[in-house]
């Protein structure tokens, strides 16, 4: 018998978490070339940019611009290794990928911390999400490489030749995979192009690629901004381009691809609407509009940037969310606790505060908690949502790629559909309800190219993905994404 | 979207002080449980002294007794006696634990007699099958009746998620029971609890039941601003499980239900990994079980 | 003194373990020089209902995996088939095999089960389908395992065809129970090792050595297998089959294929090959709000 000894457990503040630093470090180089036929090489530019960690501010290497000659070289051997690789037989171009696969699951970590460090977002998801996702797309397209007679109602298909390949910030190495695995099992060559901002998982694949002896030539990378890419894009050996990024640019890659008859796929930005009905599972409903919202910091081109509550619940929802978005931790992404991490660059990060403000000028009333004080260097931008949003609004509108929520109602089915569809996007919508007729009705009069029913940001390689309208056109994953890729 | 929800829990890196200060936390809201055919009160003795000194090796920071120590009726006496001065309260089940498949008013009486013999904690079953069948009304008098036996005495509503079977019918029995047992009553915070387990059947208490119990506590007091207790039980058995436990409270009903008044884990074995834990980040060395099981 | 070889027991492959035939009968492998090289288990009736048991038990954990699992499953026992290619070439070389002609079979067999592997999660992007009704309904036909599959392989080739049949049910997410003859009574064995460490979940795999003709009836007639498939029986075992499966109406399925027809792509790694080791379900869902 005794008393207890302890007293009490938890402090005056509460149970809160100490930091979990990941410790994982991959090797970064201080400077990278460009990987062109198989070998790292300097930029003929002569011309080098920095790239640097967001949520710090500190520069992680030195990545080499390509120039016009650069990428007439990358061209020149995408082409060279093109016939040699088209005659392999499917299984043994489909054993290549399953090797880098396997290099990539066993890289993993080190890969996702790269990720984390280049991009800003936490290494939780680039753990947890990315990096499975970059390995299921490479093994799952491994299995198609000796099956495409198959895949095309047994029609003996050929591959394009050289593909042209520009990518985004946001999901920097799953978007390489999108594009290299269909691309390399249907037997083309590839000519990439990463984003400016997070070139290293690119390269650190390329140095993969090497390992596994993937024949040089076959996947090039020419580092470097806009301007390279349109260099890629307009390439006259390029018989095939993939575009992934904002809308004003794959308009630009329209333009100057107009003279030609190359195929060409574009998935572009969007304004994308989670329609919450009264009679829906609202626990769910909740994890899934702030899912969609706020992973990965809103940079999404599908994120679910629109909230449509059903009117009768709006004041409640409303509420929970806020709740629920208070729980959001934003901080370090090197932190395994991090729910939010750093926006991607200062550009785009005063791109959102000026749309943030703007929408509070319009009248919309701005949500935000600001738990934690956020670190002094880096660029941040803590979760918030706004109500009273008008659908003519800015915030309604716009495409902020932010962890911004534009929440407004509705009061029957008819006007959720029509406030969904009104915007010049279709990417992707979120339908909530419990009631299975209402979601097949109100799934195929989504002007989208995916739509989640009671779950929102699910991706997989054999799961097609692109939009409509503005948001582009073609499709990614699954059997129907390899279309692009074969004649 | 439950499950995605329930699994992002787990994810969370508690480390550190937060782990150290987790695994206290996690000890002070033990209901320290033996429920079995076997049980003498040699062994309900043992059980009890462990309950107040948990940790046999002098730490630090000293381990915190742990809150509870539950057993059938018939054990209630002794227990109570090995217990006095100490804090920690005596639970007892009842209501013909674990089926209760008994009369209601056999069911009535243990309830009553146990709360005689000293019993400080009622943990009650409810008719799973009268719930499955639809016959929600019945199930709702049986809580009311048992908790006016039990008076001022603290009650603990188990559901037996496992046996529920769906989702739905977890949450749905959780707002049943709660609404019954509340019914003309002001009730205290943590007067009641509502409970996923008898931890004799599997699954019992797995995070996504358990966020369902906590989100229909956390609807409750929205709408009434009563705080009723949440307690897991039932196969945990590791601390990881506990700390996972923690933080879907934190993040699910906050600060406040961090306290074994309003949160309790039911749980025999998970004490010793509590313990081994403690020592290993105490001392850096992992223990073996010979240096923490005293029972 | 020269030293004393250990000659391997080969045993059943049954739930995930390695049993004696229940019966306790074993037959003799031999080399084409006659020496013993091995002794196999004779599998028994009562082993039969044993593997067609643990096979049932198996389903689900199999079944219910993600396809992309599976694959990932397959792909490894390709790899562990890979590593271990000597000891398969070996034991092709008992059976009577030229060394080349068994380097190439094993080689074969490896490619054959990454191929099998990518088709998991492909499968049904080619045999499901949805289908435009005429009335507000949404309608799709998805392809789902059978159940529990048992696969009576041919004597010829002798490891790439036990590989093919017993891929493919595999990989269409089915229980399969494999019946090997005397002649390839060490490959099965091998094979089964080879899955054994490729986490394949106990029971989604069964392997039964030594004679078929006796296993016909028991396994045919067993209410727990969903579907048969056979190939190089003579046309009185094939009969005595399809009259055993059909007090439960099961599906039998007869492949053809002789020699270096298993050689083939265009039918192995046909999608109407593996056709024959799914079930159709179609499903209605009305739409309007």
């Amino acid at each position: 018998m005794g008393q207890s000894e302890a007293g009490t457990v938890v402090t005056a503040q509460g149970w809160e978490y100490s930091p979990a630093p990941e410790r994982t470090r991959p090797k970064i180089d201080s400077e990278y070339g460009l990987f062109i036929g198989g070998e790292f090489r300097a930029p003929q530019t002569g011309r080098v940019f920095d790239t640097i960690n967001p949520a710090t501010g500190e520069r992680l290497a030195r990545i080499a611009e390509a120039g016009q000659d650069d990428v007439d070289a990358a061209m020149a051997a995408a082409r060279a290794a093109g016939p040699k690789w088209a005659r392999l037989k499917g299984r043994e171009r489909g054993k290549y990928l399953f090797r880098l696969a396997r290099r990539i699951q066993e890289c993993s970590r080190e890969l996702a911390v790269l990720e984390t460090m280049d991009g800003g977002k936490p290494i939780r998801e680039s753990r947890d999400v990315d990096l499975p996702l970059v390995a299921q797309h490479f093994f799952y397209h491994a299995g198609w490489a000796d099956k495409l007679h198959w895949a095309f109602g047994g029609r003996n298909v050929k591959p394009r030749g050289v593909c042209g390949q520009i990518i985004p910030w946001n999901f920097p190495l799953l978007m390489a995979a999108w594009k290299l695995a269909p691309a390399l099992a249907c037997g083309n060559t590839v000519v990439l192009k990463p984003a400016e901002t997070t070139s290293l998982t690119a390269l650190h694949l390329a140095k993969l690629m090497q390992e596994i002896d993937l024949p040089p030539g076959v996947v090039n990378i020419v580092t470097g901004a806009g301007e390279t890419g349109r260099m890629v894009a307009s390439h006259p050996a390029v018989k095939k381009v993939a575009f992934t990024g904002s809308t004003d640019v794959g308009r630009k890659i329209m333009e100057e691809l107009a003279p030609r008859e190359i195929p060409l796929t574009l998935e572009l930005g969007g304004k994308s609407a989670n329609i919450v009905f009264a009679d829906a599972p609202i626990e769910q409903a909740i994890e899934g509009v702030v899912d969609g919202i706020w992973f990965n910091q809103g940079h999404v081109c599908c994120a679910g940037s629109r909230l449509l509550v059903e009117e009768s619940i709006l004041e409640s929802f409303v509420a929970r969310l806020r709740d629920r978005m208070a729980q959001l931790r934003v901080g370090d992404p090197l932190d395994k606790n991090t729910d939010v991490g750093a926006i991607n660059s200062g550009e785009q990060l005063r791109r959102i505060q000026s749309l943030v403000t703007a929408g509070q000028e319009e009248g919309a009333i701005l949500h935000d908690v600001q738990s934690a004080p956020l670190p002094d260097k880096g660029f941040w931008f803590p979760p918030c949502f706004f109500t009273g949003v008008q659908p003519a609004h800015i915030v309604a509108r716009e495409e902020i790629f932010g962890p911004v929520l534009a929440v407004m109602s509705f009061r029957t089915p008819e006007e959720a559909i029509r406030r969904a569809n009104m915007t010049p996007y279709g990417l992707a919508a979120g339908i909530w309800t419990d009631k299975g007729s209402k979601i097949f009705e109100i799934a195929s009069r989504m002007e989208a190219g995916i739509v989640w029913c009671n779950t929102y940001n699910q991706y997989d390689a054999a799961s097609p993905f692109g939009g409509v309208k503005e948001s582009g056109f073609g499709r990614e994953g699954g059997l129907h994404g390899l279309r692009a890729y074969v004649q | 979207m439950l499950a995605r929800r329930a699994a992002s829990f787990t994810r969370r890196s508690i480390k550190a002080d937060s782990k150290r200060s987790g695994l206290r936390l996690a000890v002070s809201m033990l209901d320290l449980t033996t429920l079995e055919g076997a049980d003498s009160p040699e062994l309900a003795r043992a059980l009890a002294q462990r309950a107040i000194h948990p940790c046999p090796v002098r730490l630090d920071q000293p381990v915190p007794s742990v809150a509870a120590v539950c057993v059938y009726p018939r054990l209630v006496p002794v227990v109570r006696e090995a217990l006095a001065g100490s804090g920690v309260k005596t639970a007892s089940v009842a209501t013909s634990f674990p089926s209760g498949q008994a009369p209601l008013d056999a069911r009535l009486a243990e309830t009553d007699a146990a709360i005689a013999a000293g019993a400080d904690e009622i943990d009650m079953v409810i008719s799973r099958g009268a719930f499955l069948s639809g016959r929600f009304d019945e199930v709702a008098a049986e809580v009311r009746a048992v908790k006016e036996v039990c008076g001022d005495t603290h009650l603990k509503i188990i559901l037996e998620t496992g046996e529920l079977a769906t989702p739905d019918n977890i949450r749905r029995c959780a707002d049943l029971v709660i609404e019954a047992v509340s019914a003309g009553r002001e009730l205290a915070d943590g007067e009641v609890f509502v409970k996923t387990s008898t931890g004799k059947i599997s699954p019992a208490a797995t995070m996504p039941s358990v966020l369902l119990l906590l989100e229909a506590v956390r609807d409750h007091f929205l709408a009434t601003g009563v705080r009723i207790g949440v307690k897991p039980a039932g196969g945990i058995r590791q601390s990881k499980a506990a700390l996972h436990m923690l933080v879907m409270v934190r993040e699910t009903l906050g600060q406040a239900w961090l306290d074994p008044k309003l949160f309790r884990i039911g749980a025999s074995s998970l004490l010793d990994d509590l313990v081994r834990q403690l020592l290993w980040t105490s001392r850096g060395h992992y223990a073996a079980m010979h240096d923490v099981a005293v029972t | 003194m020269s030293r004393l070889p250990v000659v391997k027991t080969g045993k059943l492959w049954i739930g995930g373990k390695w049993p004696r035939s229940e019966s306790g009968a074993t037959f003799v492998v031999e080399n084409s020089k006659g020496e013993t090289v091995a002794r196999c288990a004779l599998a028994s009736r009562k082993d039969s209902r044993e593997a067609v048991e643990a096979a049932r038990a198996g389903l689900a954990p199999w079944r219910d995996a993600t396809s992309m699992l599976r694959g990932q499953v397959l792909y490894r026992a390709a790899e562990m088939l890979e590593s271990r290619g000597d000891e398969f070439t070996t034991a092709l070389r008992d059976g009577g095999m030229a060394a080349a002609t068994a380097r190439r079979e094993v080689e074969l067999t490896v490619d054959r089960m990454v191929m099998l592997a990518g088709w998991c999660d492909k499968i049904h992007q080619i045999l499901g389908c949805q289908n435009s009704v005429a009335g507000p309904y949404h309608n799709f036909t998805i392809p789902q395992a059978c159940g529990v599959v048992v696969a009576f392989c041919p004597e010829d080739p002798p490891l790439l065809s036990m590989v093919t049949l017993m891929g493919a049910a595999m990989a269409m997410g089915n229980a399969v129970v494999t019946v090997v003859p005397r002649s390839s009574g060490m490959l099965g064995v091998l094979l089964g090792e080879v899955l054994a460490v490729s986490d394949v979940p106990s029971g989604a795999a069964n392997i039964l050595t030594g004679d078929i003709e006796p296993l016909l009836d028991p396994l045919g007639g067993h209410r727990e297998v969903a579907v048969m498939v056979s190939s190089g029986l003579k046309k009185a075992a094939r009969t005595r089959l399809r009259l055993a499966a059909a007090d439960g109406i099961r599906r039998v399925h007869t492949i053809p294929w002789t020699g270096t027809d298993w050689e083939d792509d265009a039918e192995t790694c046909s999608p109407w090959f593996l056709e024959q080791f799914v079930e159709f379900k179609t499903m209605w869902h009305p739409a309007g709000v």
